[in-house]
């Protein structure tokens, strides 16, 4: 590095001021990004990867501040410099793209005024072409007709639209250096490709530099130059990227890169290297023959239009009327899951993959169809009913924000024990509270947590009180509903394995709803693609992964950044360091 | 992070008493305000019983003479100490303050629950009694209903606790209606529980911080409108000691120049209720969260 770097962090410590003292969340964290560059800075969750570009901008919050180090951006000492100075500098100089675009926008105002208000706080337009560069900054980042959209509020644009006006709000006053922190996470994988492409695209035309914060190793690895891994406040290694994946020097970045669902693998390879041996190879069961255990035939489920009402609907409505009163979220959907078949429920947000999957739960009533589970039709069993039926215990369901689905008020055994002491049999107090031990055995949760509250808890945690919480009532049936995509990698990596090892030890099925195609690959024997609330795809996983035929699949499948990266056998560097 | 370390293990009450000491270490103000409160509560618990003087023995002799050794709030016109009168009305005051936000908490507060949780006709009724409550001046509807009912202890509970029904209501619907689709709420539905024990067990905990510092802030609404209703003469007769007619008894002496008959009554109303205020706020931060840093 023979030029003066754009951004130049050094020896960065950030503190946070906390009811148990002095927390330090970033430590000593050098960091060079040069004119032009994109970087990737990449860790799970803690790693203080958010907390060193906030130090950046100075816009760490209230009990944060910078203890230690410097941080030059273009000649000026951020740490130094006053708040006006940092004003003038955020958003015209150095700018940032949130994790969540629709809260990162103002409800209440169009899109295109938001665009004025930067251009005129930085001074980059006046009152007369200020309107005409907003929509030509509309028009940069791809949004089709932007002259209409202009006048557009966030909550009429799809989720990727305002990522890509939050994009055109950074760019607008053509800053220097570009923070994305997370800026996909909540997106199909298809919209983060064309968000990344474009984000890609017009840094690389304006010569400006970018930093990518991101948990998605396969998503630095295809869009940046540089990446730099942290762990728990402290960066663990700077490599260029081709070099991080072919090479990883340090064990968490080789833990995190094993951990990371990828073609090619099991999914045992996800776990860390193990010294004692490998583990036991368990090979895939072949789906038992007979009668299937869920049969769903033309299910379709419709909801009303909803809105304002009717009369004052085509009194103000702009565009055409909706040719329909209802909306199918579920258009004729029909498969079956065989007993000990793990069969995986595919499809971006909007697809009706988590309607179908309420629906075989018997959480929502279904408008016409059949779902036969066992040889029983519960579809006719009205969803209110279902809840005390003897049958309930059969099907459960494993829920996708482990947090979300805990009651802040009831321990860890509390949540296990409320399907048994409703729907099982097991009577009197100790009795329970061992039934609860074993569960938590069973999942590997340790037993001396079961007196915790969910907040205590670390996601990994959580997520298998969930878990045995769903197994309690040895189900046939569980819902996997996205049940790893609140988690780390690492995390997730464990949580599947233990998912696989429970569903071989119990016998049971799973229905796994998933948007990541490659997690629904190393668990399911066979997937189903869905989109519009159809079923576009359907087959063994294999096939449909590697040769799919629906132009869809096809479509999901490219739009997974990976850079095909080979995570090198069994430690022989390892085995050396431990010898040493 | 997936085992991280048993740490020491904190919860229930220990849990409580510790984020409690931390929350009015880092804010005087609340300190100060438990400190009240703690004040109060003994006034209402043991003070009949330590005052020096009968709040009802009237004594001519000594009547309308200014605070003293004696009687250090004073005299007022029939004798009686005032400072024994203002410490025993606290329990009146006290009492009917915490029955009618009880029985607010109990009417609005599962009324609320309920419409937020089942929405549909549930929602439209509570909301609709909840909008005819809140169509009267507040203070007007209390009189009213005390005016129909009759002067009586019980019927200022029930007044203050009508008026106070649209708060309660609408917090606790909007609480409960964000917790109506949450992952345990559903996580409970497929254990077996039903609709009634989904509310009882799962929906109302959570919600109850947030009705609790509603409660402690209401407080002081309720002793205010208990006080005002006696002052007008809606409520509490004579000679029975409480603030709001001891403030009203001591307005016709002002002019006159004996300000302690209804200051130190009015001075004991406006602690109390700036207690419960900041013991609200106090609350929140305890329960809110945010602050759980």
């Amino acid at each position: 590095m023979t030029a003066i770097p754009l951004l130049d962090v050094r020896d960065l410590t950030v503190e946070f001021a906390t009811r148990r003292g002095i927390v330090r969340a970033v430590q000593h964290v050098n960091i060079q990004v040069a004119k032009g560059e994109t970087i990737g800075i990449v860790g799970e969750s803690g790693s203080g990867k958010s907390v060193t570009s906030y130090a950046v901008l100075r816009i760490l919050d209230r009990a944060g501040k910078i203890a230690e180090g410097s941080i030059t951006f273009s000649g000026i000492d951020v740490a130094a410099a006053s708040e006006s100075e940092m004003q003038d500098l955020r958003g015209s100089e150095i700018s940032m793209i949130f994790q969540n675009p629709r809260a990162a926008l103002n409800p209440i105002r169009k899109i295109g005024q938001q665009i004025e208000d930067v251009l005129l706080t930085h001074l980059k337009a006046d009152a007369r072409d200020v309107t005409e560069k907003a929509v030509e900054a509309l028009d940069q980042v791809r949004i089709a007709r932007p002259r209409e959209r202009y006048h557009a509020y966030p909550f009429e644009l799809s989720g990727g639209m305002c990522q890509r006006v939050v994009i055109a709000l950074a760019l607008a006053c053509r800053p220097q250096l570009m923070i994305a922190d997370e800026p996909t996470t909540g997106l199909d994988v298809t919209t983060q490709k064309t968000v990344m492409d474009l984000i890609t695209e017009l840094t690389r035309e304006r010569g400006m530099s970018t930093i990518l914060i991101t948990h998605d190793l396969g998503l630095a690895s295809a869009y940046c130059d540089r990446v730099i891994v942290m762990e728990k406040g402290r960066v663990i290694e700077t490599a260029p990227s081709r070099a991080i994946f072919t090479a990883p020097s340090h064990p968490y970045t080789r833990k995190l890169m094993r951990a990371t669902p990828r073609p090619g693998i099991t999914l045992r390879d996800l776990l860390p290297e193990e010294p004692g041996g490998p583990r036991l190879v368990v090979g895939k069961e072949a789906p038992r023959s007979g009668e299937p255990l869920l049969t769903v035939t033309k299910l379709i489920k419709e909801y009303p239009r909803k809105g304002v009402g009717k009369t004052l609907a085509t009194m103000f409505r702009r565009g055409p009327a909706p040719e329909t009163e209802t909306f199918r979220a579920v258009d004729g959907v029909s498969f079956a899951v065989n007993r000990g078949e793990s069969v995986g429920l595919v499809g971006e947000s909007g697809c009706g993959k988590s309607t179908t999957s309420s629906m075989v739960m018997r959480l929502i009533d279904h408008t016409d169809g059949v779902i036969m589970f066992d040889g029983q039709d519960i579809g006719e069993i009205p969803a209110e009913k279902f809840a005390k039926l003897p049958i309930r215990k059969r099907i459960q369901m494993v829920f996708q924000d482990p947090t979300d689905s805990l009651n802040p008020r009831f321990t860890a055994a509390r949540a296990i024990a409320d399907p048994i002491m409703r729907l099982g049999d097991v009577k009197g107090r100790d009795a329970l509270r061992a039934r609860c031990e074993d569960l938590a055995k069973q999942v590997g949760l340790p037993v001396e947590l079961l007196d915790r509250f969910p907040h205590q808890l670390s996601g990994g945690q959580k997520a298998r009180v969930g878990i045995a919480r769903a197994i309690a009532l040895k189900p046939d049936l569980i819902i996997l509903d996205e049940p790893t995509a609140a988690l780390d990698v690492s995390v997730q990596a464990v949580v599947l394995n233990l998912l696989q090892d429970l569903k071989e030890q119990l016998g049971m099925s799973y229905l796994f709803v998933s948007h990541d195609l490659n997690v629904v690959r190393l668990l399911c024997d066979r997937v189903i693609v869905m989109r519009g609330g159809k079923i576009v795809e359907e087959g063994p996983t294999e096939r449909v992964l590697f040769a799919p035929e629906a132009d869809y699949t096809k479509e999901l499948l490219s739009a997974i950044p990976h850079r095909d990266f080979d995570v090198p056998a069994k430690g022989s560097e390892l085995r050396l360091a431990a010898s040493t | 992070m997936t085992d991280t370390p048993v740490q020491a293990p904190t919860h229930g009450i220990a849990a409580i008493i510790k984020h409690s000491r931390y929350v009015i270490a880092e804010n005087k103000v609340t300190g100060f305000s438990f400190g009240l409160f703690v004040l109060i509560v003994l006034a209402a618990v043991i003070g009949p019983y330590v005052v020096p003087y009968d709040p009802l023995a009237s004594a001519t002799s000594v009547a309308l003479k200014p605070p003293s050794a004696a009687h250090w709030f004073g005299t007022d016109q029939l004798g009686r100490d005032v400072f024994s009168r203002v410490i025993v009305a606290t329990r009146l005051d006290f009492f009917i303050a915490v029955a009618s936000v009880a029985l607010v908490f109990a009417m609005g507060g599962l009324a609320g629950v309920a419409a937020g949780f089942f929405g549909g006709w549930v929602d439209r009724v509570v909301g609709r009694i909840a909008d005819t409550i809140m169509a009267f001046p507040l203070f007007v509807l209390a009189m009213g209903i005390v005016a129909a009912l009759g002067n009586s202890v019980q019927n200022i509970i029930l007044a203050t606790a009508i008026v106070n029904f649209p708060l309660y209501a609408r917090i606790a619907r909007s609480e409960a209606n964000i917790r109506r689709d949450a992952g345990f709420v559903q996580a409970a539905r497929l254990s077996g529980n039903g609709d009634i024990r989904i509310v009882l067990t799962q929906v109302l905990p959570n919600i109850m911080p947030i009705m609790i510092v509603q409660m402690s802030l209401t407080m002081g609404y309720a002793i205010l409108n208990a006080a005002g209703l006696s002052f007008i003469g809606l409520g509490v007769r004579p000679p029975t000691p409480e603030w709001g007619i001891m403030v009203a008894e001591g307005a016709a002496f002002m002019v006159s120049g004996e300000w302690w008959i209804a200051f130190f009554p009015g001075l004991a109303l406006m602690i109390a209720v700036f207690c419960f205020n900041l013991l609200g706020d106090g609350l929140r931060d305890i329960v809110d969260p945010q602050r759980r840093t």
